[in-house]
C-alpha cells in the first residue's frame, strides 16, 4: 500500500473541493472495497478523503412518493428500513443477498454503486488488464471466465459488475444524485455505469472529484410485489453467477407492466429492456417469460467457461417471473 | 504517514499514532498486542477478524484504523465479564462449537452482533416475509452467520450454541 | 492383540481443555507471540510459470525507508542441501511455477514490508511452460511409488477377461479438481537466529502439524544438528495436511532471519500466497471399469488414475489405493500416472488418496447399482470381502455392513424409488449412499515422558501438536487411564521440540502413535518406580511396535447417507441432511470425536458442492482467495449426524481406537453426487456439483 494522507471530511462541498483539486486523491466511505484494493495494489492514491461521517445517512420519503437514500446509508440499514421492506422488497432482498452481515454493516449505498469488478485478473497486478492498466490487454480473454459477463462485453473487457443492490435499483429506475464542483446533477442509474467498449478503465460517468450524495427511487406501486433471486456457487456469501430483479403487474393473465434487471451477466447492472418490451401486453406464461429472456440474451457473447449463464439466466428469469405471476393471481 | 488515533478497545482507552495504512485489525494485533481478532484472509472473505465497532459486527481487516478515531471496539477477549464468559462464548464451549479455534473469536463476535440485529428486527436473505418478526430458526442462523467461515467444519455445533444463547 | 487399558477417562465426553482460551481469542497462534525487536517479512512471488530471474531492482523498495533487506537468489544465505526443489528457496535463478518465492523483503513494520515487496522490480527470461493437466498427454509417467510408499500399479487375475464376460459393466471417467486445504490460519512463522550453548540456534514459532518434523527437515538445510533447531507450535489454526510438512515459507522465514541483523522475522503468508506455497490436492482424471454378474457381484474392478505433479518436486497421490481392498472383486487392476507440469507443488490434503479415489469408485458403484437394478446399499453389502483382498490378511474388524445397515435405518433409506421421482416445491429430492474406509496408520518412533509430581499429579510430555483435533484434551484422558489417575491430575505439555519426539498430526495417526507412547511411558513409570512413584520420578516410554499391524488389515469404515435437493429451474444443489455411521474402534472422547467426524463430513460436502482451484493456461491460480475458492459456509451445511458403532479394536493399539480425522471426508462427495443423480436423473462425474452441471 502506497503511503497516503488521510482527511476526514466535515462537509460534502469541502470534500468535493479537496478531491477535485488533487488528481491523486480519492473518496473513501465504508472502505470495504477500497481497502481491499489498496492492499492488492490495484489503486495507489496519495490522499484519501473520508466521507463516511458526512450527514448523508438518512432514508427519507420524497414529496410525491419514492425514497431518497443518503449515500452513506449502510447496506444493512437500508435493507432493514421499514419503507424499503414495504415499498421495494426487491431492494431489501438484493441487499441481503450481497456480502455478509459484517460487510453490510459497513458498506455504503454510494460505495456499493462504485464497487469494482471481481474479475480475478483485474485483482492481480501481474495480469494484463485494460481496466486497471489501459492498453495492457486482457488476461481474462485467455483465462478463467466463469464469473464474467455475457452482456455488454467488448473485445477489451469481459468484467462483470458485482453489485446486487445496483441490479435492484436499476430495475426500479433509480437516479444517482451527484455533487460536483459546479453543483448537483442527477444521472439515471441505468446510464451511470458505462459499457467497457475500448475504455474499460472508465467505469462510470463520474468526473474526478464528483461525489455521490444520494440515490433516489421513484414511486412504483407494483414494486410492493417484487423479487430478487441470486444463483451462486454457495448458498450465501458469494457473488452471483446470475441474479434477477423483477417487479411484475399482471391482470387477467396479461402483463401490464414489468421491471426486469440482471446481475452477474452484465458489464454493468443490466436493465433488461428488450425482455421488458417483449413481455408487456403479452401473456404471463412460462413460455412467454422464457421467450422474453431469450430475446434479451440474443445479444449475449459468452465464453466456453460462462456459456451456461445463458440457460441459467433464462431459467432464473422464468422462475422469478412465474413466482411473481403466481402471487399476482393467487 | 502517521495520524493520531484515540479509541476504546475492550473498555480501555488507547491513544496512538498509526500509519494511515494500518487497518483496525493490524492496529489491534501488531500495535496493541490484542490478537483476539484473527487474520484469516485480510480481504473481507472469511470473517475471522470480526469485532464489534460501537456495538455492530464489522470486519476489522477492511477498516482503516485512522478512520476509527473515537470508536468503541470490542473483541472476543473483551466480551468476558470478569471471569465469566459471555453467554455466547459459554454456549460455544458447551456445544464444542470450535476446533482449531482460529475462526472462533470472529464467530463469537459475529454471533453477538447478529443476535442484536435480530432483536432490532433486521430481516435476512432467508426471511420469507420481510415485514414479519424474525423467527430465529436454524436456517436464519446459518444465513446470518455465513460471513464466518470455519474450515474445521464446526458449523453444526456453532449453530446449536447460538440457538441456545438466543433462547437464554 | 495389544494389551488394552482399563478405561475410565477414555470414552468420557470431555469438553475441550483449551475451549476458554479459544472462545476469547487469547490462545496464541504462531504470529501472535510477542517477540522483542520483531521485523516483518513479505514475500515477492514469481509472475511467470517457468524461466529465469534475470534482474531484481530493489531501489524503489529501499527508498521507502524502514526496509532492512531484500533477499534474492543473488544474496540469500546458501543452504547446505538443495535437493528438495520446493525447499531450495532463493538458491538459484530458476522459476518453476507461477507464485514461487523470488524475493523476501524484511522491514520495520508490516505496512512497509508489503509496500516494499510491491515495489521490487523483477525481470525474467520467460520459457514456454505447461500448466494444464492432460490425461491423454504422451508425457505421462509412472512414479516409483505413490504416497507414502504404496505400489504404483497392481494387477490381480485377468481384469480384461472378467470385464468381457461380465453381465453388467460400468466404464466411466471421473474428475476431481485441484483443491486447497485452506486452514483458517494461513501459514506463518516467526524465525530467530541466536546462540545457545556456544552454537547457532534457529528458533521457530510455526504454524505446523509437527514440530519435530519441522526440526528434522530444516536442520540439514542449514547444516545444523537437529538440537540446534527449536520449534514451538502451541496453537495451530488448522492444517488438514497443508502444514504436515514444512513448505517453502518456513525455509524463507529462516533465511530472512539470516538477513535481519539478528532480529526475529515474522513472516505470514497472505491468503493468496498460501495457494501456491502451501500445497494443494492434485487434480485427478480417473477411469473406473466395473464388471459384475447378474446379482451385482463384482468380478472385475479396474481403476486408472492420472494426476498432475510439479516439475519442482514430485508428489504422487495414492488415489486408487483404497480400491484395492474396498470390495470383493477377484480381478483387480489399479494404476497411477503423473503429468509433470510447471505448477506449484502438490501435497497432502485430508485423506490424500481416499478422498478423490472414493469419489470415482463410489459413484461407479452407484452406476452399477442402476445398471443391475440392485439397491445401492445392498450392492455394497453383497460385495463386502471376508478378508483383505489385497494382502489376504484377516480384517481386525470390518463392520462396513453394520455401518450401512445402521445408517440406512437412521436415515430412512428408501428402496425401489426411481430417480427424479420426488419433488418438494421447487426442489427435486434425492437420496445417495457411499462407503468410506481409511487405514490405521502408525507413525513409528514416538516417545513420551511422565514425571510424578506432588499431590498425586503427573506431568506428561510429548512433542505432539493439537491442530484443532482435540489432542490436547484426549491425550490427557489417555494418560489418566494409563496412569490410573483422574484426568485433572495430568499436566500435559505438547507443541514444542523441547518435549520428546513425536510424529506429525496427520494420517489420522496422532492418537494411535502419540497415545501408544504415552501409555508406554506410564507403564515404564510403574515398572521402574512402582505404584506410588516418588515425587520427581521420571520415566520415558517409546511407542512399541505392534505386530498385529503385520498380521491384520486394520481399517476404519463408514457409510454416508445424503439427501440432496436440486432446484428444478436453476440446478442449485443443497444438502439439507446427511447421516453417517462409522466403525473406528473405541471412541476416546465422544465430544471431540463427533466434532472431528462432522468436520470431515463438512469438508466432504464442501468438496462436493464448491471447491475447485482453477489453474489457467498462464499457470495462474486465478481464484486464489476465499471469495473465489469457495469452501462451505454456514448456509451450505444442513442437519448433520455422525454416529459410530460401539466397539473396540484390540488389534489397533492399547486404547482400542482407530483414526477418525480423515474418514469423515472419504466418500462424502460421492454420496452427494449419487443423491443429485437420484434427484435429477443426471449423472455428474466431475466435482464440484455446481448448478451449471445440473440445471438449464
Amino acid at each position: 500500500m502506497k503511503p497516503f494522507a488521510y482527511d476526514r471530511a466535515t462537509d460534502a462541498d469541502g470534500a468535493v473541493a479537496t478531491v477535485t483539486a488533487d488528481p491523486d486523491a480519492m473518496f473513501v466511505a465504508g472502505g470495504t472495497n477500497l481497502v481491499d484494493h489498496l492492499k492488492l495494489g490495484l489503486v495507489t492514491p496519495e490522499h484519501l478523503v473520508d466521507v463516511s461521517r458526512l450527514p448523508l445517512d438518512q432514508v427519507t420519503e420524497r414529496e410525491g412518493g419514492g425514497l431518497r437514500i443518503g449515500a452513506t446509508v449502510r447496506n444493512a440499514d437500508l435493507a432493514a428500513h421499514p419503507l424499503v421492506r414495504q415499498l421495494y422488497p426487491v431492494l431489501s432482498h438484493a441487499l441481503l443477498a450481497g456480502a455478509s452481515g459484517q460487510l453490510r454493516n459497513v458498506a455504503t449505498t454510494g460505495g456499493n454503486l462504485l464497487q469494482r469488478t471481481r474479475c480475478a485478473y483485474f485483482q492481480d497486478v501481474t495480469a494484463a488488464c485494460n481496466k486497471r492498466d489501459p492498453g495492457s490487454g486482457c488476461a481474462a480473454l485467455s483465462g478463467w471466465t466463469r464469473y464474467h459477463a455475457i452482456l455488454g462485453t467488448s473485445s477489451d473487457c469481459l468484467a462483470a459488475h458485482p453489485s446486487d443492490m445496483a441490479v435492484a435499483m436499476v430495475a426500479l429506475d433509480a437516479e444517482v444524485v451527484v455533487l460536483g464542483p459546479d453543483g448537483e446533477r442527477r444521472v439515471a442509474l441505468e446510464h451511470f455505469h458505462r459499457l467497457p467498449g475500448d475504455r474499460p478503465d472508465l467505469e462510470t460517468v463520474l468526473e474526478h472529484g464528483e461525489l455521490i450524495t444520494a440515490v433516489e427511487i421513484p414511486p412504483l406501486a407494483m414494486a410492493r410485489r417484487s423479487a430478487y433471486r441470486k444463483v451462486r456457487d454457495r448458498a450465501s456469501y458469494a457473488f452471483a453467477l446470475v441474479s434477477v430483479a423483477a417487479a411484475l403487474d399482471v391482470q387477467d393473465g396479461v402483463v401490464r407492466d414489468v421491471r426486469l434487471a440482471l446481475g452477474g451477466v452484465g458489464t454493468r447492472p443490466w436493465r433488461a429492456r428488450v425482455a421488458e418490451e417483449a413481455l408487456v401486453g403479452g401473456p404471463a406464461t412460462e413460455a412467454a417469460f422464457a421467450e422474453a429472456a431469450r430475446a434479451e440474451l440474443a445479444a449475449a457473447s459468452p465464453t466456453d467457461d460462462n456459456a451456461f449463464k445463458i440457460p441459467m439466466t433464462r431459467s432464473t428469469v422464468v422462475a422469478v417471473l412465474s413466482g411473481l405471476a403466481g402471487e399476482e393471481t393467487r | 504517514m502517521e495520524a493520531d488515533l484515540t479509541w476504546r478497545v475492550d473498555g480501555v482507552e488507547h491513544t496512538l499514532a498509526v500509519d494511515t495504512r494500518t487497518t483496525v485489525l493490524d492496529a489491534l494485533r501488531d500495535r496493541l498486542g490484542n490478537t483476539s481478532p484473527k487474520k484469516g484472509c485480510d480481504h473481507g472473505q472469511c470473517g475471522a477478524c470480526t469485532v464489534l465497532v460501537d456495538g455492530r459486527r464489522q470486519l476489522s481487516c477492511l477498516g482503516l484504523a485512522v478512520a476509527h478515531d473515537g470508536s468503541e471496539i470490542t473483541t472476543a477477549a473483551g466480551l468476558v465479564d470478569g471471569d465469566e464468559l459471555h453467554p455466547v462464548q459459554q454456549a460455544f464451549v458447551d456445544h464444542d462449537g470450535l476446533q482449531c479455534g482460529y475462526c472462533t473469536p470472529g464467530q463469537v463476535c459475529s454471533a453477538v452482533g447478529m443476535l442484536d440485529e435480530v432483536k432490532a428486527g433486521h430481516p435476512s436473505a432467508v426471511s420469507d416475509d420481510l415485514e414479519a418478526d424474525v423467527e430465529l430458526d436454524e436456517d436464519e442462523i446459518r444465513e446470518r452467520m455465513s460471513g464466518n467461515l470455519c474450515r474445521c467444519g464446526a458449523y453444526s455445533n456453532i449453530v446449536a450454541a447460538i440457538e441456545e444463547a438466543a433462547r437464554a | 492383540m495389544t494389551q488394552q487399558l482399563d478405561t475410565t477417562e477414555i470414552g468420557a465426553a470431555r469438553g475441550r481443555v483449551d475451549a476458554r482460551a479459544k472462545v476469547t481469542g487469547t490462545a496464541p497462534y504462531a504470529y501472535e507471540h510477542h517477540v522483542d525487536q520483531a521485523t516483518y517479512g513479505h514475500l515477492v512471488l514469481s509472475s511467470i510459470a517457468r524461466g529465469r530471474v534475470t534482474a531484481i531492482d530493489a531501489t524503489e523498495a529501499f527508498a521507502q525507508g524502514g526496509v532492512h533487506a531484500v533477499v534474492t537468489h543473488e544474496n540469500a544465505h546458501r543452504l547446505a542441501d538443495v535437493s528438495d526443489g520446493e525447499l531450495a528457496v532463493l538458491q538459484s535463478d530458476r522459476v518453476g511455477f507461477r507464485g514461487q518465492i523470488v524475493a523476501i523483503v524484511v522491514a520495520e513494520d508490516p505496512e512497509t514490508a508489503r509496500e516494499a515487496a510491491r515495489l521490487v522490480q523483477v525481470t525474467y527470461d520467460e520459457e514456454p511452460h505447461e500448466s494444464v493437466l492432460d490425461a491423454d498427454s504422451p508425457d505421462l509417467y509412472a512414479p516409483d511409488q505413490v504416497n507414502p510408499a504404496f505400489e504404483t500399479d497392481t494387477d490381480e487375475g485377468d481384469v480384461e477377461a472378467a470385464l468381457a464376460e461380465a453381465a453388467f459393466t460400468v466404464d466411466a471417467v471421473y474428475e476431481t479438481p485441484v483443491q486447497h486445504n485452506s486452514p483458517m490460519e494461513p501459514h506463518q512463522t516467526v524465525a530467530t537466529w541466536d546462540h545457545h550453548d556456544g552454537r547457532d540456534r534457529l528458533v521457530l514459532l510455526d504454524s505446523t502439524q509437527g514440530v519435530h518434523p519441522v526440526r528434522q527437515t530444516l536442520a540439514p538445510l542449514f547444516a545444523l544438528d537437529p538440537q540446534q533447531v527449536t520449534v514451538e507450535a502451541p496453537f495451530v489454526g488448522g492444517g488438514f495436511g497443508s502444514k504436515g510438512m514444512p513448505h517453502a515459507n518456513v525455509v524463507a522465514a529462516a533465511i530472512a532471519a539470516k538477513h535481519s541483523g539478528g532480529r526475529p522475522v515474522k513472516l505470514p503468508l497472505t491468503r493468496q500466497q498460501t495457494f501456491t506455497l502451501g500445497g494443494h490436492r492434485t487434480p485427478t482424471v480417473q477411469r473406473v471399469r466395473l464388471g459384475a454378474d447378474a446379482d451385482g457381484r463384482l468380478d472385475a474392478t479396474w481403476h486408472e488414475v492420472v494426476e498432475h505433479t510439479s516439475r519442482v518436486k514430485e508428489f504422487a497421490e495414492q488415489t486408487a489405493v483404497a480400491t484395492r481392498l474396498m470390495y470383493d472383486s477377484p480381478n483387480r487392476r489399479t494404476s497411477h500416472r503423473l503429468h509433470a507440469l510447471d505448477v506449484p507443488v502438490a501435497s497432502w490434503m485430508r485423506a490424500p488418496g481416499e478422498a478423490p479415489g472414493s469419489f470415482a469408485l463410489e459413484v461407479a458403484m452407484d452406476e452399477l447399482a442402476v445398471a443391475t437394478g440392485v439397491d445401492p446399499v445392498e450392492l455394497r453389502v453383497r460385495n463386502d470381502p471376508a478378508s483383505d483382498p489385497e494382502s489376504g490378511h484377516p480384517w481386525s474388524q470390518r463392520h462396513l455392513v453394520e455401518c450401512l445397515r445402521e445408517g440406512a435405518e437412521r436415515f430412512g433409506w428408501q428402496t425401489g424409488v426411481p430417480p427424479r421421482s420426488r419433488r418438494e416445491g421447487r426442489w427435486l429430492v434425492g437420496q445417495g449412499v457411499a462407503s468410506a474406509t481409511y487405514p490405521l496408520n502408525v507413525m513409528p518412533g514416538n516417545e513420551a515422558e511422565v514425571e510424578a509430581l506432588d499431590g498425586g499429579r503427573y506431568a506428561v510430555r510429548i512433542g505432539a501438536v493439537d491442530i484443532g483435533t482435540g489432542a490436547r484434551t484426549i491425550l490427557g484422558q489417555i494418560a489418566a487411564d494409563a496412569l490410573g489417575c483422574p484426568v485433572g491430575a495430568v499436566e500435559l505439555s505438547i507443541g514444542d521440540t523441547s518435549l520428546p519426539f513425536a510424529t506429525v498430526a496427520g494420517g489420522s495417526a496422532g492418537t494411535t502413535s502419540w497415545g501408544s507412547a504415552i501409555v508406554a511411558a506410564a507403564r515404564a513409570l510403574r515398572d521402574e518406580h512402582g505404584a506410588s512413584p516418588a515425587v520427581g520420578a521420571v520415566a520415558r516410554g517409546v511407542q512399541p511396535e505392534n505386530p498385529d499391524t503385520e498380521q491384520y488389515s486394520i481399517h476404519s469404515f463408514g457409510a454416508h447417507f445424503v439427501e440432496a435437493h436440486v432446484d428444478a429451474h436453476t440446478g442449485e444443489v443443497r444438502v439439507p441432511r446427511m447421516v453417517s455411521v462409522f466403525s473406528a474402534g473405541r471412541i476416546i472422547n465422544p465430544t471431540t470425536a463427533r466434532s472431528q467426524l462432522l468436520g470431515g463430513m463438512v469438508m466432504g460436502l464442501s468438496a462436493a458442492l464448491h471447491e475447485e482451484t482453477v489453474i489457467d493456461p498462464s499457470g495462474r491460480m486465478p481464484n486464489h482467495d476465499l471469495a473465489q475458492y469457495h469452501v462451505a459456509s454456514h448456509a451450505d451445511i444442513g442437519h448433520l449426524e455422525a454416529h459410530w458403532l460401539d466397539e473396540v479394536d484390540e488389534h489397533a493399539n492399547p486404547m482400542g481406537s482407530k483414526g477418525i480425522g480423515e474418514i469423515g471426508i472419504v466418500g462424502a462427495a460421492a454420496a452427494v453426487a449419487n443423491a443429485t443423480f437420484d434427484a435429477t436423473g443426471v449423472r455428474v462425474r466431475s466435482l464440484p456439483l455446481t448448478a451449471d452441471k445440473l440445471g438449464g
